[in-house]
């Protein structure tokens, strides 16, 4: 039984004369892609397992744009940022957590400028704040500890927006043993699907990008790939495939490690 | 007497030259679109005095960083030594400032040390790009002239270095001589193990020093003049160009306020249509690109370590982000001969898309803003790709037709992917 907890919508609560304190912004990939639903059902277990009053938009949320923009479609972008704002301030939301960076750079970085402003985080920032704060702590006997770990740096996370300590900062708790990739931080080599690559073929070369990725991750020896990105979840678990090392690499989610880790 | 009257004829003519065509390159960047970067002025000043001055960005890479150090340091401090040369080529003085004696001395011997400095740098890079022949410096954009250019610079700079210890070298034995016109004055910590090589009489010595001399200013006057045609402007360019750094979060793109105000007017019908004259949505030529974007282009030396970070580049993909700015400073190098002859801008048949730069190379591009991380002077390749592709979108309506697919579901279903909005909360059910 996957849910056992039920998810909120912002106007489930406005009817009852609610509102949330934290909008959870599911994002397209996390709201149909079916292994970013187990990521934000994961999200939400978190939130509900630390007391946190949050909602989600539900149908009334929209992609942010972001792909729209990076493809150079402006008006696009601009047409989905204004509808979505429309629904944001309708609601009066202040605060929100995005489980993709792509979405979480767009409402914090692009949105302002056209009427939008709002404190946004990543999840992976929530999960350190609520380290920080003592509300999240592995339990005993997790499977993580001891094992060799690696975190792959998404680039709308790690170079877009300097968010590097955060996810790191799950990762360290986990009394595990911690490797960094050749290239990591700003360094960070993208996984391939940024800049709207996602939905496109790639243009003709000699390698794919998620490939040349996962052969660090490889290289580095790590059972546990550790990803930020709903994208990148894709692009990396498609390189384990390729290299056929779905028996010895596992590619999880922040979230999803921080669950496991804390039996929630 | 002659001999002051050429110094100076030459030292005019070159800086007049220098700065007609310094006066044409600030034309050209001036024919970019406006853009504020000169807000926030202190955050500016910490910036360039940091990534230029500082070089932090260099020691990504910490042993072409160290080289590059050496020139660096040694370029700017011999530069001193310059003011000493301008002044006896013009008064016909010998060594006029070792009045200042014992400092004079300490003076002569660090300019020594980084000349030597500057010499092992040249000729390990000069080892690196055309011996060991590493990726970066032999990529496919730098064929032909690009890779002339930075072979000529590397010997300008080893030729220099050579005839300024050589020089020394000369003047050292003449001062050991005890030649009336070659006091005693200096330190020559390098230059001293040359005058083995040199020939005793004092005649031969003094031909020696002066054609030294004469080499090495009429060296530096020409290779002032050779930086405004070369990839090497970076020298310059380097400081403005951190100093108008955007300053906002890497990821951040600037929303186009022209589209702000259609899309404004298609949610809401009732207000006014905008005014004024439509422009041109996007980069199709070079002079639609910020002037921020064309200083950028002059400044980049092409080191290829945007190129080396490109994930695109990495895995054999067309797009080189050093090709953008390469192709970039061509084109607006171009258009400004094209006004030069003209007058103004006449349309010849070529754009910076299309004539420099492929649809496939904007199309490989991930945003990923490693060559903005990468680039030591703090250029930015990708505000030019997004630039192009906007163009090609918004203009043409000419993407990859997944990218056109993916817009259309964009547009329907409020998602990338074909699915209806109205499912969008379904995973909280299963």
């Amino acid at each position: 039984m996957e849910n056992t907890i039920h998810i909120p919508t912002v106007a489930e609560l406005i009817a009852k004369g609610e509102s949330p304190d934290l909008l959870f912004w599911v994002g397209c990939a996390g709201s149909f892609d079916e292994r970013a639903q187990r990521i934000t059902r994961d999200i939400c277990k978190i939130l509900h397992h630390v007391g946190i009053k949050y909602a989600i938009l539900g149908a009334e949320e929209s992609c942010t744009g972001d792909p729209a923009k990076r493809a150079g479609n402006e008006f696009l972008f601009q047409m989905q940022a204004m509808m979505n704002i429309d629904v944001l301030n309708g609601y009066e939301i202040k605060k929100i957590v995005t489980a993709c960076p792509h979405c979480f750079n767009t409402l914090k970085n692009e949105y302002p400028s056209l009427g939008g402003y709002y404190e946004v985080i990543h999840h992976s920032q929530l999960i350190q704040s609520l380290i920080d704060e003592g509300k999240l702590k592995p339990a005993d006997g997790h499977e993580f500890k001891g094992k060799k770990i690696t975190y792959h740096d998404p680039c709308y996370l790690g170079r877009a927006n300097d968010v590097y300590e955060a996810p790191r900062k799950a990762l360290e708790v986990l009394d595990a043993d911690l490797v960094e990739l050749k290239r990591c931080k700003s360094n960070g080599l993208c996984c391939g699907a940024g800049g709207a690559q996602m939905f496109k073929e790639p243009e003709k070369g000699t390698k794919d990008v998620n490939i040349e990725r996962i052969e660090d991750v490889i290289e580095s020896q790590a059972t546990v790939v550790a990803a930020a990105c709903p994208f990148c979840m894709t692009m990396l678990r498609d390189g384990v495939k390729e290299k056929d090392k779905e028996q010895e690499i596992q590619v999880l989610d922040i979230a999803e490690i921080t669950v496991k880790a804390n039996k929630i | 007497m002659i001999g002051q009257l050429i110094f100076g004829v030459l030292l005019i003519a070159s800086l007049l030259l220098f700065f007609i065509n310094a006066k044409k390159i600030y034309r050209n960047i001036k024919l970019g679109k406006a853009v504020n970067r000169f807000d926030r002025p202190s955050e500016r000043i910490k910036t360039m005095l940091l990534v230029a001055f500082g070089q932090k960005k260099m020691f990504k890479r910490p042993i072409p960083a160290l080289l590059h150090l050496f020139v660096y340091v040694g370029f700017c401090i011999i530069n001193i030594e310059m003011l000493e040369i301008v002044t006896d080529g013009l008064f016909g003085t010998h060594r006029v400032f070792s009045f200042m004696g014992g400092f004079y001395d300490f003076l002569i011997y660090s300019f020594e040390i980084l000349a030597f400095l500057v010499l092992t740098g040249c000729v390990i890079f000069f080892i690196r790009r055309n011996v060991l022949k590493l990726k970066r410096l032999n990529q496919a954009e730098l064929n032909n002239w690009p890779k002339t250019d930075a072979n000529l610079i590397l010997i300008a700079e080893i030729l220099l270095m050579s005839a300024f210890l050589l020089m020394n070298a000369a003047d050292a034995k003449l001062q050991s001589l005890g030649d009336p016109h070659y006091h005693i004055a200096g330190a020559f910590p390098i230059s001293s193990y040359l005058m083995g090589i040199l020939p005793d009489t004092a005649s031969s010595l003094v031909l020696i020093e002066r054609f030294c001399w004469w080499f090495h200013i009429i060296g530096v006057f020409a290779f002032l003049n050779y930086l405004v045609v070369s990839k090497h402007l970076h020298i310059l360019l380097a400081f403005p160009n951190t100093y108008f750094t955007r300053l906002e979060p890497k990821g951040k793109f600037d929303n186009m306020p022209a589209v702000t105000a259609e899309v404004k007017v298609m949610l809401d019908p009732s207000l006014p249509p905008p005014t004024g004259e439509p422009s041109r949505f996007g980069v199709k030529d070079a002079l639609d690109l910020t002037w921020k974007n064309l200083l950028d282009a002059y400044t980049c030396t092409e080191c290829g370590r945007c190129t080396s970070a490109c994930p695109a580049n990495i895995t054999g993909k067309l797009l080189s982000p050093r090709k953008i700015m390469m192709d970039t400073r061509d084109r607006i190098s171009e258009i400004g001969k094209n006004i030069d002859k003209n007058g103004s801008f006449q349309d010849d048949g070529k754009s910076l898309l299309d004539t420099y730069i492929t649809r496939e190379e904007i199309w490989a591009c991930t945003s990923c803003n490693a060559c903005v991380e990468q680039c030591p002077v703090n250029i930015n390749p990708l505000e030019i790709i997004i630039g192009l592709r906007q163009y090609a979108v918004m203009e043409e309506s000419q993407a990859p037709s997944s990218i056109n697919n993916m817009f259309s579901n964009l547009e329907n279903n409020g998602a990338p992917w074909k699915y209806a909005q109205a499912d969008r909360a379904n995973w909280t059910q299963q």
